[in-house]
């Protein structure tokens, strides 16, 4: 088909078709299970190495001792740069990363997330929420 | 003849996606001459890899742009590998090409769609953009990003390529292939396109051999050069392709070339992903790298990528030298843009691919005054600096000395 009769075709196929995106937040999709989201602290496998914090790139991490082989992890997520290096730089498999991604907050404080082995009580500032 | 009048454009600008100066002499619409002042974006990147680790500076790096992102962070890493002598497993090489190759077919399509849009042809803009996400989903999928894709490290990659991942990019690249095609024909047939585009910022192909230009720009002025056939690096060697050239040396050869590009790289592609051999992806890289220095070429998108690496024996390099491909080109555009209409100006710029925050790596300090040029040591400089803040009322003289 030449010109219009060619135009006329696309038009036909594209009312028909689906709107690529979704109505977000309404309906959200899955994220993908490769995804390098938000970074896990596991205290029971720390060490206090502090590997992790060396190789950050962006120095969001901050591994602090609180007690006898318990350690407190100080995750900003406002520097991090979601490559997931302190994942691969960990001996002991300390840190995960995770596939939550909804990671925005007005209050800057709420972008610090610390996660502290047992000794202590439980977390200080919890990870922020998705709405 | 009328009057010469000299405007300014950028480095603030409607035309330009990014702060770059063109002072253009004009004679009516037709421009006389042009020069380009760069150094808006200069964010002193090599010497911030000075101070960090080598792991850090491969995040670093990969953030010189967001598009070529795989290119930067490759091109650093083999010249790393080379001076710690590494041996990059088979399969681990072959992964890096595959995601260089998704680079390029991704940076092609937003081209493609970007000179649509310069030239007030935006069905095209959203065509390509739409076919783009199918790349960009894969390369998602893969990384694990859609941008920055933190898939290298030194002495391999970090993630392994699944079956069903090989499979999934199988198909998209037969969705892609047919897609190419139609716009292939556009390319070719439309003539709207044709007219636009053919004696339009014309480089020839001595101009391109003089002034040094590289990519897909000298490659449409017939200039027949392509690092990864020139100097095969990751798994180029192994893998036949040819090298798209064409003679038009205007802003159509170069659309040609790129369209013509995209069906090389699926090629590229499913012969990686069907020779891609087992076992692992990565070896174990020391974290001083020994002494040494290494020059490294990559055929980014854009052109060729140039990083050099000098070490010292220690966790960090001593020095690090990025040459993005836009510094190669910028030159080019000049002369391009010289005899050309004003309207010409943004699809002339857009047709290199620039990338301006990749290109400002250092500031020539000019004295105005003096016409002279100069190389000023550290101590006259901070001498200079202490004097300048001293005129504005601060004094830093009292500052422990470096």
């Amino acid at each position: 088909m030449k010109g219009p009769g060619r135009m006329l075709q696309l038009i036909l196929e594209s009312i028909l078709k689906k709107p690529s995106t979704v109505s977000y937040p309404k309906f959200k999709e899955a994220p993908l299970k490769s995804l390098r989201g938000a970074i896990a602290f596991i205290p029971e496998n720390c060490i206090g190495c502090k590997i992790c914090m060396k190789d950050c790139p962006a120095g969001a991490i901050i591994i602090t001792k609180i007690g006898e082989k318990v350690f407190q992890a100080e995750i900003d997520l406002s520097k991090c740069i979601y490559c997931a290096q302190c994942v691969d730089s960990c001996p002991k498999k300390a840190l995960e990363y995770t596939t939550q991604f909804e990671l925005a907050a007005l209050d800057k404080n709420k972008l610090k997330v610390t996660t502290s082995g047992k000794l202590q009580t439980t977390t200080q500032n919890e990870t922020p929420k998705s709405e | 003849m009328p009057k010469k009048v000299r405007i300014p454009v950028g480095p603030q600008h409607p035309a330009l996606k990014e702060p770059v100066s063109f002072s253009l002499e004009l004679s009516g619409e037709r421009i006389l001459e042009a020069t380009i002042r760069l150094g808006y974006n200069h964010r002193g990147i090599e010497k911030a890899c000075e101070e960090r680790s080598y792991i850090q500076d491969l995040y670093l790096l990969e953030r010189i742009c967001g598009i070529c992102s795989h290119s930067h962070s490759t091109c650093f890493v083999q010249a790393v590998e080379e001076i710690a002598k590494l041996e990059v497993p088979k399969r681990g090489l072959y992964i890096r090409t595959l995601i260089a190759e998704l680079e390029r077919v991704h940076s092609h399509l937003l081209w493609l769609g970007v000179a649509g849009h310069e030239i007030g042809f935006d069905t095209l803009l959203m065509f390509t953009w739409n076919d783009r996400e199918i790349v960009m989903d894969l390369l998602a999928e893969t990384t694990g990003n859609r941008v920055n894709y933190g898939i290298n490290s030194i002495g391999g990659v970090r993630r392994d390529i699944t079956d069903e991942q090989i499979k999934k990019i199988m198909k998209a690249m037969d969705t892609l292939e047919e897609r190419t095609k139609y716009y292939i024909k556009i390319a070719t047939e439309e003539t709207t396109i044709i007219q636009r585009l053919s004696g339009v910022g014309v480089l020839s192909h001595d101009d391109a051999v003089k002034l040094g230009a590289v990519g897909p720009t000298a490659r449409a002025s017939s200039v027949d050069r392509d690092v990864r056939r020139d100097d095969p690096y990751a798994a180029y060697g192994e893998i036949k392709f040819k090298v798209i050239t064409d003679n038009h040396n205007d802003v159509y050869g170069r659309t040609i070339v790129r369209v013509l590009e995209l069906m090389e790289s699926y090629n590229i592609i499913r012969q990686l992903l069907q020779n891609i051999p087992a076992g692992p992806i990565a070896v174990k890289a020391p974290r001083k790298i020994p002494a040494g220095e290494a020059l490294s070429r990559y055929e980014a998108p854009r052109g060729e990528d140039v990083h050099y690496v000098k070490s010292n024996g220690t966790e960090n390099p001593e020095r690090v030298k990025v040459r993005a491909p836009t510094l190669a080109n910028i030159q080019a555009v000049a002369h391009m843009l010289k005899d050309r209409y004003l309207a010409d100006m943004p699809i002339i710029i857009a047709a290199i691919d620039p990338c301006f925050s990749c290109t400002d790596r250092a500031i020539t300090v000019k004295d105005l005054g003096q016409k002279s040029e100069g190389l000023m040591q550290w101590g006259d400089l901070r001498k200079y600096s202490i004097e300048w803040y001293k005129g504005k009322g601060i004094d830093f003289s009292n500052l422990k000395k470096i």
